[in-house]
């Protein structure tokens, strides 16, 4: 090689090298920076839930919360009510959102716009449409009971739920050519249970888990609703707890983001159980 | 009596007719192509047989029977889609008996048909396998099993070798055919490839604005195309406008020279007509057999490996000719003046009755508007 063919060569493949380690230098320093934006609160979150006891660290926060029985009530309250949500929007989603990307493709923007609804109108005006289409003295009188108000809780959970719930499911059923896999399972003679059940169920699984993951979140927190419908829910608990406790709103906290954690690692743990969706990676 | 009737069949989306009058009959054990450009109605013709698409107006009926107001989870179809379509949850094995699950048959028996079908696609071994590890023309000889298990009256076909690389195709429609005589079953197939079509058929439909053109063997369709469109769609011609000389004699006239065809004309005389001469009708210098002589000169030589293609041009007509690859004789060079031999007999008259020329002047306006 010549000296100029030399020099030559050293320049194309040195200029691109130095802009990729400013890149990557970069790329660490915002990553980093990500980093200790989300992590710093939580870690000083977490240390302050650890100092209850005076001088030293200790979980008697985390016991006080946990021995609460009122804690423990709306706790298991909260998770049953999310599990029955979970529930209640799949069935209510799933077949609406196949039914879209087969039969009423041209109506995607209108669902869409729908299912977006719940995060344009305030959670305390669908709540007073409750009480008012709904209380004791109307036609339909689901507050007169308790288990009525539940129920009315779970169809106003599901509300909340609905935009992530049927974008989870959305980009799951965007995954398959929905529309060929229906029509190959009908001319093998499968009806509509069939075809929900056992070919797009099991392939949007990991979506379907996203979706119910983000719908536990959500109705674990949830405030409002169940304040206005007087239900012994977790939401209310907490903020009860934030009014008249120092430490154990932090324990709190910190047990929510440890669930939500877990909830993920879950999901993970769940799409690599699944052999078939490997290739999607 | 045919096996599979489809009788009057209309199909309109909106305004737009895509399906106009369509007819067939189909013997049992036949393998029928639909052939035709793109929105020429056969996937639709097709879909309406599986039961995907309710008809306008007409009827279809299998074995005697009218299914046109059956769902297809009712009229025991196969069918094969062209982007496979193979239930991705499921493993090579469980596709293939899914059919037989839903039919409530039993599971040894099952198992063993299973068995069968993967050996007869020749992937035995590939049952415990995902859809994902396999290639396309795995996939796609999977779900010719999973359509075939089962045992389906009627086999649909759509476009299944369009998304396969060239090689794959010609092997796997070679396959195709093989498994469909071996099991005699009556089959369908869409497909706007005329090779896969000619190769494959025992009748092809050829199909254009949604109306039949032509039904007829491979062999009657390339050589007695019925229509000026199917003998441009169908392989390749150079098109010529001959004036009628002798009507009775079947006598014209090309640029001057006079071919006694080999049939009457209705069209009067002074008449132009159409007509078309396949590329590997003429041949390349003087020929014994091919009486006329028309000169040329080469425009264009495209060398297709067994075949070369040579552009000349006749006059203002560009004709097209084949010739066979031989490595002692080189192909003549482009500008060569060469004279081409033809044989009356092979001319294909487009319409005897001259009306050649105003379909394709209201076929170019129509393709203009």
């Amino acid at each position: 090689m010549t000296d100029q063919a030399a020099l030559n060569t050293a320049t194309v493949t040195d200029v691109p090298k130095a802009r990729r380690s400013v890149g990557s230098v970069f790329s660490w320093a915002m990553f980093i920076f990500g980093v200790l934006y989300f992590a710093l609160p939580l870690i000083g979150m977490f240390e302050f839930s650890l100092r209850k006891r005076r001088g030293t660290y200790s979980f008697d926060a985390y016991t006080t919360v946990l021995n609460d029985p009122q804690f423990q009530a709306t706790f298991s309250y909260s998770v049953v009510m999310s599990l029955v949500t979970i529930a209640l929007g799949m069935a209510l989603v799933l077949p609406a959102a196949i039914w879209v990307r087969i039969r009423l493709p041209k109506m995607r923007p209108v669902i869409e716009f729908i299912t977006l609804l719940p995060l344009v109108i305030p959670v305390i005006v669908i709540a007073f449409g409750y009480l008012r289409m709904f209380n004791t003295s109307s036609f339909l009188p689901m507050t007169g009971s308790i288990t009525g108000t539940n129920i009315l809780l779970a169809f106003g959970y599901a509300t909340l739920a609905l935009p992530y719930m049927y974008r989870a499911i959305d980009n799951g059923l965007r995954t398959l050519d929905v529309q060929t896999l229906t029509e190959a399972a009908q001319i093998l003679g499968a009806g509509w249970f069939t075809i929900i059940f056992k070919i797009m169920l099991p392939n949007v699984f990991t979506a379907l888990l996203s979706g119910a993951f983000l719908t536990f979140s959500i109705v674990l927190g949830e405030y409002v609703f169940a304040a206005l419908l007087d239900r012994p829910a977790f939401g209310p608990y907490m903020i009860w707890t934030g009014g008249n406790r120092a430490y154990e709103p932090a324990a709190l906290a910190v047990i929510a983001f440890t669930i939500t954690w877990g909830c993920m690692g879950l999901i993970m743990l769940a799409g690599r159980l699944f052999p078939h969706t490997r290739a999607k990676r | 009596m045919p096996y599979l009737t489809i009788n009057h069949l209309e199909k309109s989306f909106g305004p737009t007719r895509v399906v106009k009058d369509f007819n067939l009959s189909v013997e049992k054990g036949e393998f029928i192509s639909l052939l035709g450009p793109s929105g020429c109605g056969k996937t639709t013709v097709l879909r309406i047989v599986a039961g995907f698409e309710e008809p306008s107006a007409g009827s279809v009926q299998i074995d005697g029977r009218d299914v046109t107001n059956l769902r297809p989870n009712q009229r025991n179809i196969g069918m094969v889609f062209q982007a496979y379509a193979l239930f991705p949850n499921l493993t090579v094995a469980q596709n293939v008996g899914f059919g037989l699950k839903i039919a409530g048959v039993g599971r040894a028996e099952a198992a063993e048909r299973v068995t069968d079908m993967l050996r007869l696609i020749g992937l035995p071994d590939l049952g415990a396998r995902y859809p994902f590890q396999l290639s396309g023309g795995q996939q796609q000889r999977v779900a010719l099993a999973r359509a075939l298990a089962p045992k389906p009256r009627v086999l649909l076909l759509d476009e299944p070798l369009s998304a396969l690389d060239a090689k794959i195709r010609v092997s796997l429609r070679q396959e195709i055919r093989q498994i469909q005589q071996q099991l005699g079953i009556t089959t369908i197939f869409v497909t706007h490839d005329q090779e896969e079509a000619l190769s494959m058929s025992d009748r092809v439909v050829v199909m254009n604005g949604g109306i039949a053109e032509q039904i007829g063997s491979p062999f009657d369709i390339y050589n007695r195309p019925a229509t000026p469109f199917v003998a441009g769609f169908v392989g390749s011609h150079t098109g010529f406008d001959a004036e009628v000389i002798n009507p009775a004699a079947g006598i014209v006239a090309i640029d001057g020279a006079q071919l006694a065809l080999s049939q009457q004309l209705t069209a009067p005389k002074g008449t132009i007509i159409r007509l078309a001469l396949r590329p590997e009708a003429a041949r390349l210098g003087r020929a014994e057999g091919r009486e006329t002589i028309l000169k040329g000169r080469v425009a264009q030589v495209q060398f297709m490996g067994s075949i070369i293609r040579l552009s000349t041009m006749v006059g203002d007509t560009a004709l097209t000719l084949d010739t066979f690859n031989r490595p002692d004789t080189p192909p003549p060079p482009v500008g060569t003046e060469v004279e081409i031999s033809v044989a009356a007999r092979d001319f294909i008259i487009l319409d005897a009755a001259g009306n050649g020329i105003a379909q394709r002047q209201t076929a170019e306006a129509e393709r203009l508007v």
